[in-house]
């Protein structure tokens, strides 16, 4: 009876640390962040081009991380992206004309939202929408109408040459 | 002539057993819901599978994590990003060595023992003893052994992949100078919980797997020294290779 007693304590100590090294992966290793409490609440912004940007990426104001990007949809009415961000309760003084872009971090790095106050005297609030915005920038987009002015110029350029 | 035939012979043996360990399968899985009623029997298996082996998953998971911290940094300094190696060592921990390091790890250490356990009681007629006495060495003896191996080797994979990650950090941070901060928020703005996921379902994937060849062989040993000899070797050899073949068919899948 000591010894299955004794089996018994071990397995549980070796689930218990399993489990345990479960938990640390889903929670320390993701970007997931699991809280108990829901303490915060949610603004939709609609972009023509939201680029490469996730669910998951942060919201960030200053460089400081605020909240997160929740969910991506599509208005079919509208032909928009529809991104909900989730921002921490404990910043709910962000003026209600902020404006939300999309940037890259860094070179290669992955997309965010970010957020610049505006001056309005108050603050958004839950299930708000933010009016203005700005779409993330395409690379070959930038790079085609560089090409397409150029190009422009070489004619405008050509007959002037010939003569 | 005679190569071609005997080919074809070693191609039906070879059909013959994958269909008498799909057959085997079967009855461990209409089986295992019986097991439930006598918990202690899957308690003890858990613990001579899963137990017994950590010492041996940790050590070589802490090795394993510190090589790869010393690897991936060379060829990172390369390119200049070594801050980049968590998310590098993250990855590759999660989708692919851990759990098929555990696994071979598992087939080396608790396979094998399951194996040789099942094949002494197949050559000292404990089986047919217990079939005489009524008892179905099945429910008894197989399926708590199948469900202990297939319940522990996840757990395993999740304890290994936490060490080896400690062990790139000892490497990486504490020896070669790689910045704390951005190595733990490179890695977490990265690893997306589908990528732990996928780790998991290796992990159970290859615990069935690697339970059921262990059990399968050990029942089915030839019942002399060397048979049970031969169904030990066996279970190890046939483990690796379905572990790697399965590894790629559900990497395939996942992608």
């Amino acid at each position: 009876m000591r010894q299955s007693r004794a089996i018994d304590v071990s397995t549980g100590l070796f689930v218990l640390l399993g489990l345990t090294a479960i938990v640390f992966l889903v929670t320390q290793i993701t970007n997931r962040e699991v809280s108990w409490r829901d303490e915060s609440y949610r603004l939709t912004a609609q972009f023509e081009n939201i680029g490469g940007l996730k669910a998951g990426a942060p919201v960030s104001m200053s460089g400081v991380t605020i909240g997160r990007v929740e969910s991506i949809g599509y208005d079919m009415n509208q032909f928009k992206a529809v991104v909900t961000l989730r921002i921490d309760a404990a910043y709910d003084r962000i003026p209600n004309d902020s404006d939300a872009s999309i940037y890259t971090a860094g070179l290669l790095g992955g997309q965010y939202v970010g957020i610049t106050p505006g001056n309005s005297e108050d603050a958004y609030r839950d299930g708000d929408t933010v009016e203005f915005v700005q779409d993330a920038i395409v690379l070959e987009k930038l790079i085609s109408k560089y090409l397409f002015s150029q190009a422009g110029k070489d004619k405008e350029a050509a007959p002037a040459a010939q003569e | 002539m005679g190569l071609l035939g005997e080919m074809l012979r070693d191609l039906r043996d070879f059909l013959a057993r994958l269909g008498a360990m799909t057959r085997f399968f079967g009855q461990v899985l209409v089986q295992s819901p019986s097991a439930l009623l006598r918990p202690r029997l899957v308690v003890e298996q858990v613990y001579n599978t899963g137990a017994l082996s950590l010492i041996i998953i940790m050590t070589c998971g802490l090795f394993v994590g510190m090589v790869l911290g010393l690897q991936g940094h060379d060829l990172l300094e390369r390119f200049g990003s070594e801050e980049a190696l968590g998310v590098g060592a993250a990855l590759s921990l999660l989708k692919e060595l851990g759990p098929v390091v555990t696994a071979l790890l598992f087939a080396g250490r608790a396979g094998t023992a399951l194996a040789s356990e099942l094949g002494l009681m197949r050559a000292t007629d404990q089986l047919s003893a217990m079939e005489i006495m009524a008892v179905d060495p099945m429910r008894r003896v197989v399926v708590p052994r199948f469900l202990g191996g297939a319940i522990a080797m996840p757990l395993l994979t999740a304890v290994f992949i936490v060490i080896a990650l400690f062990g790139v950090q000892l490497v990486g941070v504490q020896f070669l100078g790689i910045d704390q901060g951005s190595f733990w928020s490179q890695m977490r703005g990265a690893v997306e919980l589908s990528d732990v996921n996928e780790g998991l379902i290796k992990g159970v994937t290859f615990g069935i797997a690697c339970s059921l060849i262990a059990v399968f062989e050990g029942y089915n040993a030839e019942p002399t020294a060397e048979g049970v000899g031969r169904a030990t070797t066996r279970t190890v050899v046939i483990s690796a290779v379905v572990t790697l073949v399965l590894d790629y068919i559900l990497t395939a899948l996942m992608l």
